[in-house]
């Protein structure tokens, strides 16, 4: 008998939520913000596809989920073109620091 | 105890004490590498929710390419001479609280709340269900995914050229 219902699972992705919360919020560094960007998302993900097995949902759940992804690898790839291009302009990347627009 | 409860706890650990790591060491080369251990850890969460096409994705666009395209904007951003890779914080303290506060919050709501859930039953392997879901049901979002992929990409190239 498995005890491991899908309250387990909503714990772990709400915990893992608020860590990337956290990171997003006290981090200087944008590529840290981005991690917990990235943790973030990973926590939707656990949900979707844990209330997909468990709902009986079918395959729409993982769907979900799989479009998640895609959309994380071209926030990520998009992000970080934008924080290259802040490092050549003011060659540092922490956030608190970049407060001008245009010189 | 089953040997799906431990391999359940073992990755939940994995995956929540690495991802803690994450956001509260200083050295930013090591918080990648704990995000590595992070998606491995959530990579077996998919693995015993049965959902083994997302979870070889994860492993493969997660750890293969963000993490990679992470630890190139690290190295990209600071001069390798310079030794000092570190991330500064702000508002530890306030945030804490504020993240603990929203955290049980979410954990009360969840657990209050009364999910209909259905016995677990054995599945068989979900790629040939998301290959038809994909290809009928979801055409048109796969397209338009295709599309926003291109564009995002070549945006980021011409950005990142510039």
């Amino acid at each position: 008998m498995i005890n491991i219902t899908l309250y387990h699972y909503l714990i772990v992705s709400s915990v893992l939520f608020c860590l990337g919360i956290f990171g997003v919020i006290t981090r200087k560094n944008a590529i840290m913000v981005l991690m917990g960007i990235e943790l973030i998302l990973n926590a939707a993900n656990i949900n979707f596809v844990a209330f997909a097995r468990y709902g009986n949902f079918g395959n729409s759940g993982q769907l979900a989920a799989l479009f998640v992804i895609i959309l994380a690898a071209a926030e990520a790839a998009i992000a970080m073109a934008i924080v290259l291009n802040i490092y050549k302009t003011f060659t540092n990347i922490n956030i608190d620091e970049i407060d001008t627009l245009k010189d | 105890m089953t040997v799906y409860d431990i391999t359940f706890y073992l990755f939940a650990l994995i995956t929540l004490g690495s991802a803690f790591f994450v956001v509260t060491i200083r050295n930013i080369v090591y918080s990648a590498f704990f995000l590595l251990f992070t998606l491995f850890g959530i990579t077996g969460l998919y693995v015993l929710l049965s959902a083994d096409f997302i979870a070889i994705v994860q492993l493969v666009v997660y750890v293969g390419g963000i993490l990679v395209l992470l630890l190139f904007g690290v190295m990209l951003t600071h001069k390798i001479t310079n030794v000092q890779i570190k991330s500064g914080t702000l508002q530890i303290i306030p945030s804490a609280i504020a993240v603990i506060v929203l955290a049980f919050a979410l954990i009360k709501i969840f657990l209050s709340t009364n999910w209909k859930t259905f016995q677990l039953t054995a599945q068989n392997s979900s790629v040939q269900g998301l290959g038809v879901l994909l290809v009928n049901q979801y055409s048109v979002v796969f397209e338009l995914l295709g599309i926003l992929l291109l564009i995002a990409l070549i945006g980021a190239a011409s950005m990142a050229r510039r």
